[in-house]
């Protein structure tokens, strides 16, 4: 099948038209670096099919982040048979940057032209004719919203597609197109051998990216010319050689602009009064900190408990529904435990935290889709680049406590690479939705009635002990500079329902999965553990089981932090498959049939204290298996990620331990 | 007309960009996004800590931060 590559700025629109064109459904984000893998999809237009790719939409192609690094790739690897450009229509200029730098790779290709619709409500005018007349490619008009223009469009990529015709070179003003060609025919037997397009290259070797040279495996001498010319034609801007091709290029564009566009008089006001008053000197923070507040009292206060509860009810009355029709079935007991208390129970139990995770994405899913998401990093920055991150850290360390996994993917949309490293690591201490249920459980029992402000302080206590860490790692890397910040502030705009619901389903989804598969699985080898003695014999007595053998040998370890039974033990090993499992591995530890015994079961094996310690545990120790996994995927080894867990898990060793040590001190253990 | 760097700049004010100063890095990612010599830019407004800075150029918004803004020379014409 023959591949179209679908690339544009981040915030173009590029997802909403990936949607569009290939009637899937990724979610979209309103800022930088919501597609963070490659996706693929199949693109049916009446003359035939085309294998989509959507790329991560990037300014540029030289390899400054890892998603232009990506998309470079996947242009120069996958060689699609055509290119689709998006561009935001409102920002038009540094768009049509990336155009012709897609232009440079000698590629069929044409421009849709996305938001037409707002360039009118704006009051201007767009005429796309003469704007590909001037770039010398198709462009056609798309609102990807609406779906307007896309049936054109899809036509007209597969008459690209089909004929291979390339367009023309874009036509530079004479430094630098004479530069280029004098570099291009030093390179042109090389590329040729590569099968890379010389005036691509040739463009990036005129901006002064070293890799181009190494990636086309130059001579030194070649190398060394191309240098002396970049350094002469750069002479007369100050010897700055991305000035001179940059300078170039939006000369170029701004002069297709100038003939193509009527500008509007009405440019995005309303954006700009909402910024007016977000970004208000003195309103900014409070109206953030009361918009996090609201988003978490919401998730975890009354609504988010009352649908917990709803769904808590459905889980007990199947359990007792089950057991009373096994029961009359005359099954035996073990089947009627293996059933009611791992099945049913187990799964229940997290299934319960449903309602919450989905609230939690919605509001996520809507700063995100508003454009308030980068509103935030930008308020943000301040702080946190005192633990030497950036503000764009700070959007992957709020959907944290969503879930730790999609967290740290986000994180690829930073473009320090120590930066994203060192994120990466301190990502987890943002305590994801599944250790909720932990603290639910053992706040309602020892601290009731203040079972809000105990579940915040773990919250607080997780961001804290990330603060702490930052800073010691700062100070133990020597680290010499800041990271670079450089941010877009998009306009806001109103998230769709669809792709709101969508982002949720997406979540949600994956949570069920999880559910009926993993955990579900989990629960079931542990009941099989926990009745089955080292010699396979089935056994009644829980402490007997394998599990209790294999819990009494770590216990010990954990004794110093005031849970040195073997149920703890065991507990927080199934939680390292998902977090979730911990409360029902407790429960089944303790043979305790509903909420009711568990609380029981644990009132009468922890302290106060001990719960606080247990609690602090949970919150710090290393992620769960999917988070692992994906952190290694990230930080590049599996070295870095077993260093990383080992890091997070001493941590969480340590923080309990004063906790708990603290609290012996004082008055806190009764 | 003064010579001044963007990081000078108050909420409101305008200038043109003369040079970008610093390591090769900031200087080519700005300009690929539009921060080149006789480009005009707004200071719109500073973050409510007072740093990052928001400007606008080429019809966007931008963020970055002051400590790179000075790299930034600026002319002013009124």
């Amino acid at each position: 099948m023959l591949k179209a590559a679908l690339c544009g700025n981040p915030n173009c629109g590029k997802t909403t038209l990936y949607n569009r064109l290939t009637g899937q459904r990724q979610p979209v984000g309103n800022w930088a670096g919501v597609t963070v893998d490659k996706a693929e999809g199949v693109l049916r237009t009446a003359g035939g099919e085309l294998l989509l790719l959507d790329l991560p939409g990037v300014y540029s192609l030289s390899a400054f982040s890892m998603e232009e690094e990506a998309a470079r790739r996947i242009l120069l690897e996958e060689e699609p048979a055509v290119l689709i450009n998006i561009v935001d229509g409102t920002n038009l200029e540094r768009n049509l940057y990336l155009s012709l730098q897609l232009l440079e790779l000698r590629r069929p290709m044409v421009i849709a032209v996305n938001m037409m619709d707002e360039i009118q409500r704006q009051g201007g005018k767009l005429d796309c004719a003469l704007l590909g007349k001037a770039l010398g490619v198709p462009v056609l008009p798309v609102s990807a919203r609406s779906g307007e223009g896309v049936e054109a469009l899809c036509a007209a990529v597969f008459r690209l597609a089909r004929q291979g015709k390339t367009p023309p070179a874009p036509v530079y003003d004479p430094a630098a197109g004479g530069a280029l060609r004098e570099i291009g025919r030093l390179i042109d037997g090389a590329c040729r051998t590569l099968h890379y397009p010389a005036l691509f290259y040739a463009a990036r070797l005129l901006g002064g990216e070293k890799a181009a040279a190494r990636e086309l495996g130059l001579p030194a001498g070649t190398a060394d010319k191309i240098e002396e010319i970049s350094k002469r034609c750069a002479a007369p801007f100050g010897g700055n050689q991305a000035a001179l091709l940059a300078g170039a290029r939006y000369r170029l564009i701004d002069a297709a602009v100038d003939r193509a566009l009527q500008r509007g008089s009405r440019r995005r006001e309303w954006s700009e009064r909402i910024d007016a008053l977000l970004l208000h000197r003195l309103l900014a923070l409070p109206i953030f900190l009361g918009m996090m507040g609201a988003v978490f009292s919401l998730t975890f206060g009354p609504v988010g408990r009352t649908l917990k509860g709803g769904l808590e009810a459905l889980t007990a009355w199947t359990g007792d529904f089950a057991l009373r029709r096994l029961a009359a079935a005359g099954a035996p007991g073990w089947i009627q435990s293996l059933l009611t208390d791992a099945v049913i129970g187990g799964v229940g139990g997290v299934l319960a935290f449903l309602p919450q995770i989905l609230l939690l994405f919605l509001f996520l899913s809507l700063l995100e889709d508003s454009g308030y998401m980068a509103r935030a990093a930008f308020m943000m920055d301040r702080l946190l680049r005192g633990l030497g991150l950036s503000g764009k850290s700070f959007i992957p360390m709020l959907m944290g406590f969503g879930c730790t996994t999609p967290a740290i993917m986000a994180t690829r949309a930073l473009d320090n690479e120590r930066d994203r490293q060192l994120t990466i690591l301190l990502l987890p201490f943002m305590s994801c939705g599944a250790r909720l249920p932990i603290y639910a459980l053992f706040s309602s029992v020892f601290f009731p009635g203040r079972e809000g402000i105990t579940v915040f302080s773990m919250y607080l206590l997780g961001m804290a002990v990330a603060v702490l860490c930052g800073l010691c790692l700062k100070k133990a890397t020597l680290h010499q500079e800041d990271a670079l910040f450089l941010m877009e502030l998009p306009p806001y705009r109103i998230p769709t329902l669809n792709n709101t619901l969508l982002h949720m389903w997406e979540k949600g989804k994956g949570f069920l999965w999880k559910a009926g598969t993993v955990i579900f699985s989990m629960n079931v080898v542990l009941w099989l553990l926990q009745h089955l003695t080292p010699g396979l014999q089935p056994v009644q007595d829980p402490s007997e089981s394998l599990f209790g053998a294999f819990g009494r040998l770590i216990s010990p370890l954990l004794r110093p932090l005031g849970f040195g039974e073997w149920q703890p033990a065991v507990a927080l090993l199934a939680g390292l498959i998902a977090k979730e499992s911990v409360v029902s591995t407790l429960s089944m530890l303790y043979g305790a049939a509903n909420m009711e015994a568990l609380s029981a079961a644990i009132a009468s094996h922890f302290t106060p204290l001990s719960a606080l310690s247990f609690m602090t545990f949970c919150l710090l120790y290393m992620p769960c298996i999917s988070a692992f996994v994906t952190l290694c995927r990230e930080l590049g080894s599996i070295r870095k990620g077993i260093l990383a867990a080992w890091f997070q898990t001493g941590v969480a060793y340590a923080v309990s331990f004063l906790v708990y040590s603290f609290g012996l001190l004082s008055s806190l253990n009764r | 007309m003064g010579r001044n760097t963007l990081g000078d700049l108050r909420p409101g004010q305008g200038a043109f960009i003369r040079s970008v100063r610093g390591e090769e890095l900031f200087v080519r990612r700005l300009a690929e996004l539009g921060v080149t010599p006789g480009t005009w830019v707004e200071l719109r407004r500073k973050a409510p800590l007072g740093d990052p800075i928001q400007i606008r150029l080429r019809g966007y918004e931008l963020s970055l931060r002051r400590a790179d803004a000075k790299r930034i020379e600026v002319e002013r014409r009124t």
